[in-house]
């Protein structure tokens, strides 16, 4: 009887600090842990006591990959607190912001982060020495989704244009169309690199996942919509505590969210991709047609593939945005504090992150709660793993935990994001 | 030092290191897309999980290190890394005053976890936020939440010279008037840029709204005559003991004015 245990201490090309765990005897993989221990920060605990209007500002610092994901997630959860909706072209302009990070994030992950998975190279530098064109190409699109989140956000990383609703200031036409240009030949860089992510070797593995996403009735779904699975689910934002819990499991140190009486889910390219792919253009759907991708991708594997899909309609949706663009009279519209509770919920790159605040009349935050995508994919993660490590046993220890790690990147994991949910006590000097 | 050898010449190591922080700081390398192979090609890049699993051991030449001190644990690591770096430059607010997560010296920890966690149960944090200089000798600070990348670029390439970084220590304010934007305050929006330090480029001003001090303080701040003038505007104490208390709350010169404000 055989059982030994495989260890990853260092998982490379994620966001963020984790260690993997496969525990195998008898020829099964048992158990698979992904170990974090990001330190965690407790922005639930020190948002009590600030001022609704400096949450964007903090929550932005969550992460600083996906900032625009956490800024957008607060800002609607601080509007429908007070009742307030924000229309027009300031909707519009927040989702063009949210198309910019989509671009960068994605292209990060794809090109610098994934990409060298398949191809087998320890990073996408040493990629570039046979691949130089397309990580010029990845490193192109980035330079554009940062350009679109500088000129809406003031700057890439932790934009500060961004207030409950609307914006501090507005663009004009003129900036717009100057990054009009550079997205069309974006297009252009995204439709080739879509090309080339679907000529990599992809194993062949798939699970009858339980997908979660947003759905909008006329958009692929960014800021609003409904939270809906492919089994039964299909409830307002508000309501995502009805249906979901947060579960502390024995062999981990993180909680895991779950669907109550189901178990594991999925959040990211994926489930949006298998519940929203009639909201997505004819042009958009004939690409991933093409790249082999049918209207349900089951593959963790060839979420690349789906990612790439989706830097093409950011692409496309941002130039249609710019296309429609009319400064609007106001940069905001006005938000009154009052006593109340507010919910949130957009897609994240990574999947959808759910806010919810409660405030004091004046405005301070007396109560703050946010589940990031990455938390709430840990435990498909880990089912993914017993799967893809079970056929490779009779495999040596590093051809195993290679393909382990490429599984767990295929979520894109943010541990930034996820390490407020470690389960901790403390040390006291 | 040891240094590896490509095209006859010996390449500096670069290492990154990530302590408690949101990955922003280590980002603004990758964000470098018209400089990152250009720099690929002047240093090793021989410590960087973030970006690749291919891993070098020290000693590194230069060691850029983001995020704070939280655990146990990472006072120990921070110790190794400074043994195996000859310079060692800290990358952002986190790494440089301790970041947001030092709000957490203001408050009881316990009372923290409790909020966030339902049943604690492992030990692995401390009741502070700290920043690596209070850990380990530092040879430059570069400020920011998140730093500027031209900055980065800068202070990678004076390291490599043996020269000094070319970085200001001068406020916002002279940012806004290279810029050419109107004083916000004139306009009569309280704004923190006159007591921070520059490298922003002074975005908030140029995007109508006041600076809230993500840079940290600037050299020699007179806080005190700012923060009248923001009581001039309207300002509650508790707003002035909120915005210094934010990104940079443990910088000796804010720390000191936040404590001489509040509710």
């Amino acid at each position: 009887m055989a059982t030994k245990t495989i260890r990853v201490d260092f998982l490379a090309r994620i966001e963020g600090e984790a260690a993997l765990d496969l525990h195998v005897a008898d020829g099964q993989v048992v158990t698979a842990q992904l170990n974090i221990f990001e330190p965690p920060r407790f922005f639930e605990a020190l948002l009590r006591g600030r001022g609704y209007a400096e949450i964007p500002d903090i929550v932005a610092r969550i992460c600083g990959i996906c900032p625009v994901a956490y800024q957008m997630g607060a800002v609607h959860a601080i509007e429908n607190a007070v009742g307030v909706a924000v229309g027009g072209q300031l909707r519009a302009l927040r989702r063009l912001i949210y198309c910019g990070e989509w671009i960068e994030s994605h292209a990060l992950h794809v090109v610098m982060l994934h990409a060298p998975d398949f191809l087998g190279y320890p990073d996408a530098i040493a990629m570039a020495c046979d691949h130089g064109d397309m990580v010029r190409n990845g490193l192109a699109l980035k330079k554009t989704g940062n350009e679109l989140i500088r000129i809406l956000g003031g700057r890439e990383i932790h934009p500060v244009n961004v207030k409950p609703g609307g914006f501090y200031r507005v663009p004009q036409r003129a900036e717009l169309e100057q990054v009009a240009e550079n997205l069309k030949q974006a297009t252009e860089n995204a439709i080739g690199l879509l090309r080339w992510v679907a000529t990599f070797r992809f194993p062949e593995f798939e699970r009858d996942y339980e997908f979660v996403a947003l759905r909008h009735p006329d958009e692929y779904p960014l800021n609003e919509g409904r939270i809906v699975s492919n089994r039964d689910i299909d409830i307002a934002i508000a309501d995502y505590t009805s249906q979901f819990e947060e579960r502390h499991v024995a062999h981990s140190t993180a909680l895991h969210a779950v669907v109550k009486r189901r178990g594991a889910y999925l959040v990211g390219p994926l489930a949006r991709y298998a519940l929203n792919f009639d909201r997505l253009p004819a042009s958009v759907q004939a690409l991933a047609v093409a790249a082999g991708l049918g209207p349900v991708c089951r593959n963790p594997f060839r979420s690349i593939i789906v990612r790439a899909v989706e830097i093409v309609y950011a692409c496309e949706e941002a130039l249609r945005i710019i296309a429609d663009y009319e400064p609007p009279d106001a940069a905001a519209v006005p938000v009154e504090p009052s006593a109340g509770t507010g919910f949130g919920c957009t897609e994240a790159p990574r999947g959808i992150c759910w806010h919810r605040y409660e405030f004091d009349a004046d405005g301070t935050v007396r109560a703050a709660r946010i589940v990031p995508p990455t938390s709430q994919n840990q435990p498909s993660i880990e089912a993914d793993l017993v799967g893809v490590a079970t056929p490779l046993l009779d495999q040596s220890d590093d051809v195993i935990r290679s393909r382990c790690e490429q599984s767990i990147r295929n979520y894109d994991p943010c541990i930034s994001c996820s390490a407020h949910f470690l389960k901790l006590a403390v040390h006291r000097s | 030092m040891e240094s590896s050898a490509v095209d006859g010449r010996k390449r500096p190591l670069l290492a990154v290191w990530k302590f408690a922080s949101c990955d922003g700081c280590q980002l603004s390398l990758l964000d470098c897309e018209d400089e990152l192979l250009t720099l690929a090609g002047a240093v090793k890049i021989a410590n960087f999980l973030e970006a690749s699993s291919a891993v070098e051991d020290g000693p590194y030449d230069l060691s850029l290190v983001e995020g704070s001190i939280t655990t146990e644990h990472d006072v120990q690591r921070i110790r190794e890394v400074r043994r195996q770096s000859k310079h060692l430059v800290t990358i952002g607010a986190c790494a440089t005053h301790g970041g947001i997560q030092a709000l957490r010296n203001f408050a009881d920890i316990g009372d923290f976890v409790a909020v966030v966690y339902a049943t604690p149960q492992y030990i692995s944090t401390l009741a502070t936020s700290t920043p690596i200089s209070a850990h380990v000798a530092v040879d430059f600070e570069l400020q920011g939440c998140p730093i500027n990348k031209a900055q980065l670029v800068e202070v990678i390439s004076a390291f490599l010279a043996g020269r000094k970084p070319a970085i200001a220590a001068h406020s916002v304010c002279i940012e806004c008037k290279q810029r050419g934007t109107v004083c916000v305050m004139v306009q009569g929006m309280p704004c923190l840029g006159p007591v921070t330090h520059a490298g922003c480029g002074a975005i908030c001003p140029s995007c109508r709204r006041g600076c809230y001090g993500c840079y940290g303080p600037m050299e020699t701040p007179n806080t005190a005559a700012l923060a009248r003038e923001w009581r001039a505007l309207g300002a509650t104490p508790r707003d002035v003991q909120r915005v210094f208390r934010t990104f940079n709350a443990m910088a000796e010169p804010f720390l000191q004015e936040s404590n001489a404000h509040g509710d």
